[in-house]
């Protein structure tokens, strides 16, 4: 037996049952919250990097995009939550299929400059447009009631429901991923001139893929909007694209459980550097951690070249990795896992 | 307010627009000049080509206001240094990726740019810094129709000028011939004697000496702060997907043809000044896929 076999499912099991003690354990339940959805977030990115080996530098605008479309329904046209989340994320699914129809016109590092470039747009259009509020972004969104029954208004209640859309959405990746669906998607990953060769339409293929992970990043800046209650510039920025690269990359491109743990790095970082600079700061007494909450753009930078240069399979990756030699070791089968780099050009660029 | 929503803009206007399309146009040509040829040798998206942008710009400001060196002065010694700096990075970071995947450039510029800029951010803050149109070159000329900066005049020459000694170098001497052979088979050309680890070295230096030569031109013109390469950068990488990085003329005429169009929409529909570049971006591409001078692999 693959020991990870083993371990994988018990590892689940454990992470649901923190998420679902989490709020009786002292976490604040919104950030706990704000973590799902970059975890979810970062998930449904892995679907086109990892998993279809596309590198996109737009999905901010999904993210972005969708926060203001479902914070617009629900504030401006007085939609419920389940609505909202719904325009959202049809939202997110219609801009997807639009980047998607020109960037796959383009392989490599065009695609990725394509989906840049149109994320760019969106953000100077939301910068524009009157809708989204400006500089301001667009705040008091309400949460309103689920169903008309459920009052997401009460913390407690909003953790419940966002776990269970998070979760729902998480198995839909791991299904989508395990389908013969995501079979192809590997193989045009690896090779496409093959896939290309064995009759598979490989345009269409990558457009469902990422029509479907701009959905579901979509879903994720929905129901950050409706935790929230508001949505506002950064999230269409680019540096949003540069971070969900950076969540996927920390936790391991091509593995199930990296963006979640990479996203809770990242997420953690971002939110608590002050707090390590602080305690830094008086450990040493040297004064110069203090300004660390400042230069978390810095922080940031520094991991991304670190993970480039040396840590490219990332944490899962490595554990994934680890345990699999261990096997070998153990019983000296010689397996071909997840220990190639994870980007491979495939073939012809 | 009826004078400025005339529905034919006066001539005047129309040509400082057009001008300071061309000022701009010069920008995106030098810089997407700079990435095509280090993407030619390198097989490296330079994403930090904005940041090394902005490190020109704020060095030169930074040479007034510490070490009272001018302008002319910063005009040559910041793209010396700012190459030094290149080839530094080169040669301790990106000299480990070349055998993987191109998209791992990308995102290890990226991680560099985000050091670069966030250091500078971190001493000088957001807002901008004002750097003064040297001394010679201040005042306008009058042309009769219009008045014409002479500021932004000497920035289209000299643009003009820099563009078309690269363009000379690489695509007309022997050095040039090694740098094209290089980047059409690096093990070939080495084979034949020449150090090709060097010349990408070299190559690098230059590419971002040259985005640093453009920072320097664009300190009197835009104002100086360590965000300022972050939105052009993205502006460049729509250019050069719309010209193709396969000719070094071609990345040029697009940079300078696009100038151009965005300054004539601040004329006509100055709402969509910042997005036009991507709007001709969606048609070139739904048109012409390989980009106007690229040839699709």
């Amino acid at each position: 037996m693959n020991p990870m076999k083993q371990i994988t499912p018990i590892a689940y099991r454990l992470l649901l049952v923190v998420l679902i003690a989490a709020p009786f354990l002292g976490a604040y339940p919104v950030f706990v919250m704000k973590l799902m959805c970059f975890a979810l977030f970062a998930s449904a990115f892995n679907l086109l990097l990892g998993y279809t080996g596309l590198l996109s530098f737009g999905h901010a605008a999904f993210l972005g995009g969708s926060a203001y479309v479902a914070g617009h329904a629900m504030k401006v046209w007085g939609l419920t939550p389940e609505l909202g989340l719904l325009a959202g994320t049809l939202a997110g699914a219609l801009l997807g299929w639009i980047f998607g129809l020109l960037a796959i016109r383009r392989q490599g590092i065009y695609f990725a400059m394509i989906t840049l470039a149109l994320a760019q747009m969106l953000f100077f259009i939301a910068l524009r447009a009157p809708f989204t509020g400006g500089e301001d972004g667009l705040q008091g969104v309400p949460r309103g009631k689920l169903f008309g029954v459920i009052d997401l208004r009460n913390d407690l209640a909003m953790y419940y429901v966002l776990l269970v859309i998070v979760l729902a959405a998480f198995l839909l990746i791991a299904r989508t991923i395990r389908s013969p669906f995501g079979q192809v998607l590997k193989g045009i990953k690896e090779n496409e001139p093959r896939a290309l060769s064995l009759g598979y339409d490989v345009a269409r293929y990558k457009l469902l893929a990422f029509v479907i992970s701009a959905a579901l990043s979509g879903l994720a800046g929905s129901l950050k909007t409706l935790v929230l209650g508001f949505a506002t510039l950064s999230d269409v920025h680019w540096s949003a694209s540069g971070q969900v690269i950076l969540m996927t990359l920390v936790g391991g491109l091509g593995t199930l459980s990296g963006p979640l743990v990479g996203a809770s790095v990242v997420v953690v970082i971002e939110n608590k550097i002050g707090e390590v600079g602080q305690l830094l700061a008086g450990l040493t007494g040297i004064e110069w951690p203090h300004s660390l909450g400042e230069s978390v753009t810095m922080v940031m930078g520094a991991l991304f070249v670190i993970c480039v240069l040396a840590f490219r399979r990332g944490i899962m990756g490595e554990v994934i990795d680890f345990a699999q030699k261990r096997r070998q070791g153990r019983w000296g089968v010689s397996q071909n896992g997840s220990n190639q780099p994870a980007i491979r050009s495939g073939g012809v660029r | 307010m009826d004078l400025f929503n005339l529905p034919n803009p006066p001539l005047s206007a129309l040509l400082s627009q057009l001008l300071l399309g061309l000022v701009n146009g010069s920008f995106y040509a030098i810089l997407s000049l700079g990435l095509a040829v280090i993407f030619g040798l390198l097989n490296v998206i330079n994403f930090a080509h904005g940041a090394m942008f902005m490190v020109g710009a704020v060095l030169t400001w930074m040479g007034l206001a510490y070490f009272n060196a001018g302008y002319w002065a910063m005009l040559v010694l910041a793209p010396a240094i700012v190459g030094l700096f290149g080839m530094l990075t080169e040669r301790l970071l990106l000299r480990w990726i070349y055998k993987l995947d191109h998209l791992y450039g990308l995102l290890l510029t990226l991680g560099f740019t985000l050091l670069v800029e966030g250091a500078f951010r971190s001493v000088y803050g957001v807002s901008g810094l004002t750097y003064d149109t040297p001394d010679a070159l201040s005042g306008a000329t009058d042309l009769g129709f219009m008045f014409l900066p002479n500021y932004r005049a000497w920035v289209v020459v000299v643009s003009l000028g820099i563009c078309f000694v690269t363009w000379f170098l690489i695509e007309r001497t022997r050095l040039g011939a090694y740098l094209r052979a290089g980047t059409e088979n690096p093990r070939l050309v080495e084979a034949f004697g020449v150090n090709v680890p060097l010349m990408i070295t070299l190559t690098y230096g230059f590419g971002v000496a040259l985005a640093a030569f453009a920072g320097v031109l664009a300190a009197p013109v835009i104002q100086v702060s360590p965000l300022m390469g972050q939105n052009l950068i993205i502006v460049v990488f729509a250019i050069v997907v719309i010209g193709g990085m396969g000719s070094i003329m071609g990345a040029i005429l697009t940079g300078l043809a696009l100038g151009v169009i965005e300054g004539l929409t601040k004329v006509v529909y100055p709402e969509a000044s910042s997005t036009v570049v991507f709007v001709v971006m969606v048609i070139v591409l739904l048109i012409r896929p390989a980009g106007l001078f690229g040839t699709q692999k």
